[in-house]
């Protein structure tokens, strides 16, 4: 079995990945690819992403000690802290990124899907820091329940188009996105807020959020003496954020991965977006990889009180992860997370995403050990979801 | 003999295709709509598979997909519906539709059941040419049915000679950079675009979709190719106020003008 954990030269990673796309968005997706890997790779590209990084966006993020969360789990549990980044998620690394390339590409137009918003804002704030044209997709359901981020991304210039098809959720605000770009393909660049889509953008996105688990390397040295913990957190939706924390970890068989997805009211109540659990593998917004379906191939519309894990695919480097045992994956209901989210904010003075809450409620599924050190990633932080945190205590 | 090509060699002019979708507006009109096309005079039927995402359809084909789900369809029951289709045309049929469905049913079944029922090419606009030939090329070839490639203005000009010299049937283009939808006229670009195709001396017959509406947009569609193909207005005509013969029929008058 192939095990290697990079995409191929057509965006496979074993059976999953490549670019499904018509042929009317081929030469955007074949121009991206032909020039990503040269661009990025460029001194000027990695001086001027380094620069944004650090001066713009905070990083790095911290690597803090829970020692309230520890002491309750018997263990030890570090958070990297990707909710202090600016703009509140792990979402930044990548925007930053894709914009850049977008400039390098001579784009003047960029689109985004969002679910919830905070992959929006990350691109409305970098498209005001440049000085392009932004517009983002936002399925109507989303806007009512993450409300605080489309004033956000209003008040930063961008144009946020309610999405009315399907669920009105993130698959369907993606959708929107693949029409807007074949009806303009010259202009415009289209920033993937996640491991998915058609190839290169999984292995795109993957790269810029690698800086995470770049960061934890040294952090983790300096504070324990080790690189190596013995678990990472993080929750999945696409699948961003475990990705960039998993990136350097992948070929060190010893960190155990965990990526933790949205059981929504439970997997087998319908009422999910737990991909990996329920999904089967089929074709979504131009990958091939695990997709909640039914008998007939159409995709299925996933549920979770968490906006930004409501999908029904999964990035293809995470259905690999899967299909080769590399990482676990567990999921959580609604009701766990809110209460991860919950302990975690009276035990350390964090509030977090809702997303995050996902992994956060996933510490207490493990078997962990007094001498374990388990990093949980904190992709996001709670502003946007404090309706939901104040109905689910009242 | 695959009845694409035998209509392409029968006929070189104004060759009028319609897409319709299956299942809609009721989820037993999918037969009668055909039988209707077939007496109203149309030289070919693109018979569409309904998906829960259509990303390359516009609003009114993503509503007839969303309405015919709704009604029912699913892959296996149109193969139910169109098990006895044979019986009543003779003119070249092709199911169009996205990649996930076909996947998820199994390509080479699929194929299989198409040639048993008398399909004769397949229009998949997310199942790129690269992966076609790498994976399921066989398998239409073992069936006889053709896979139509699309061209789109986006299009470099090697790679539409390289899609001519590997197509079978006809070349479906693109005509503007848009998803599926009515427009009224082409504009200056797309007359370019049109022209500079002509010029390159393809040996596949081409048919012109997207964005043609009328007798207008339809002669002028013609004159650059062997003839068009129109989907969205003519789901619009099915939502109208006469009999399900009657809209196919008026609507199809009013394009051969």
């Amino acid at each position: 079995m192939n095990e290697t954990f990079t995409a191929d030269k057509n965006g496979y990673y074993g059976e999953f990945g490549g670019a499904f796309v018509p042929e009317m968005l081929r030469l955007n997706v074949e121009s991206l690819r032909a020039v990503y890997h040269q661009i990025i790779e460029s001194d000027e590209f990695q001086k001027e992403y380094s620069g944004l990084l650090k001066n713009y966006a905070g990083r790095p993020s911290p690597l803090f000690l829970a020692n309230r969360l520890s002491d309750k789990y018997g263990t030890k549990i570090y958070l990297k802290r990707e909710d202090l980044n600016h703009t509140g998620s792990h979402k930044i690394n990548n925007t930053i990124g894709q914009i850049l390339l977008a400039r390098n590409m001579g784009k003047t137009r960029i689109i985004a899907e969002t679910g919830a918003g905070q992959h929006g804002v990350a691109t409305a704030t970098v498209c005001a820091l440049m000085g392009l044209d932004c517009v983002v997709y936002m399925g109507e359901i989303d806007m009512v329940r993450q409300e605080p981020n489309v004033k956000k991304m209003e008040m930063l210039g961008a144009k946020v188009v309610p999405v009315r098809s399907g669920n009105k959720t993130l698959k369907d605000a993606a959708n929107e996105a693949l029409r807007d770009w074949i009806c303009n393909p010259v202009n415009t660049f289209y920033i993937i807020g996640s491991v998915v889509g058609p190839h290169p953008y999984p292995d795109l996105v993957a790269r810029f959020q690698s800086v995470i688990s770049e960061e934890l390397l040294t952090q983790l040295r300096e504070a324990e003496g080790t690189e190596d913990p013995g678990y990472i957190l993080a929750c999945v939706g696409g699948g961003s954020n475990a990705a960039g924390i998993f990136y350097h970890y992948i070929n060190r068989k010893n960190v155990r991965l965990i990526g933790v997805e949205a059981a929504g009211e439970g997997i087998n109540t319908g009422f999910t977006a737990a991909t990996i659990a329920m999904g089967e593998i089929g074709i979504i917004h131009g990958s091939k990889t695990l997709v909640m379906q039914n008998e007939d191939g159409q995709i299925t519309e996933p549920y979770s009180i968490s906006a930004g894990l409501d999908y029904p695919g999964v990035g293809p480097i995470h259905a690999w992860l899967a299909r080769t045992g590399r990482a676990d994956y567990l999921n959580v209901t609604d009701e766990e997370a809110l209460s991860a989210a919950y302990e975690i904010t009276r035990l350390e003075g964090i509030i977090p995403a809702l997303e995050s809450a996902h992994a956060l409620a996933a510490i207490g599924k493990l078997n962990l050990k007094k001498n374990d050190i388990v990093v949980v990633n904190i992709s996001g932080r709670g502003d946007k979801d404090m309706q939901a945190y104040h109905e689910a205590n009242t | 003999m695959n009845r694409i090509d035998k209509l392409f060699q029968s006929k070189k002019q104004n060759i009028l295709s319609i897409y319709f979708t299956a299942g809609f507006p009721a989820f037993n009109d999918t037969l009668t709509t055909i039988q209707e096309l077939d007496k109203a005079g149309v030289d070919m039927i693109e018979i569409g598979m309904p998906f829960s995402d259509p990303v390359a359809d516009g609003p009114v084909i993503q509503r007839s997909n969303e309405k015919a789900l709704s009604n029912g369809m699913t892959i296996k029951l149109l193969f139910k519906q169109l098990a006895w289709v044979r019986e009543t045309t003779d003119l070249p049929l092709i199911l169009m539709g996205y990649i996930n469905p076909v996947f998820r049913f199994g390509v080479e079944k699929f194929l299989h059941k198409c040639q048993k029922t008398g399909i004769d090419g397949i229009i998949i606009p997310d199942l790129p040419v690269e992966e076609y030939r790498l994976s399921y090329e066989l398998f239409f070839e073992k069936y006889n049915i053709y896979n139509i490639f699309l061209i789109s203005p986006q299009t470099p000009d090697d790679r539409i000679t390289y899609l001519d010299s590997i197509s079978k049937g006809f070349l479906y283009m693109v005509s503007t950079a848009a998803t599926t939808g009515a427009i009224n006229n082409f504009n200056e670009s797309q007359i370019t675009y049109f022209e500079k195709v002509n010029d390159l001396s393809l040996k596949t017959p081409r048919l012109i979709g997207f964005g043609i509406s009328n007798n207008e947009t339809f002669v002028q569609a013609c004159n650059f190719a062997n003839g068009a193909i129109i989907g969205s207005s003519f789901i619009r005509a099915l939502d109208g106020n006469g009999t399900l013969t009657e809209n196919v029929h008026e609507f199809i008058r009013k394009i051969r003008g």
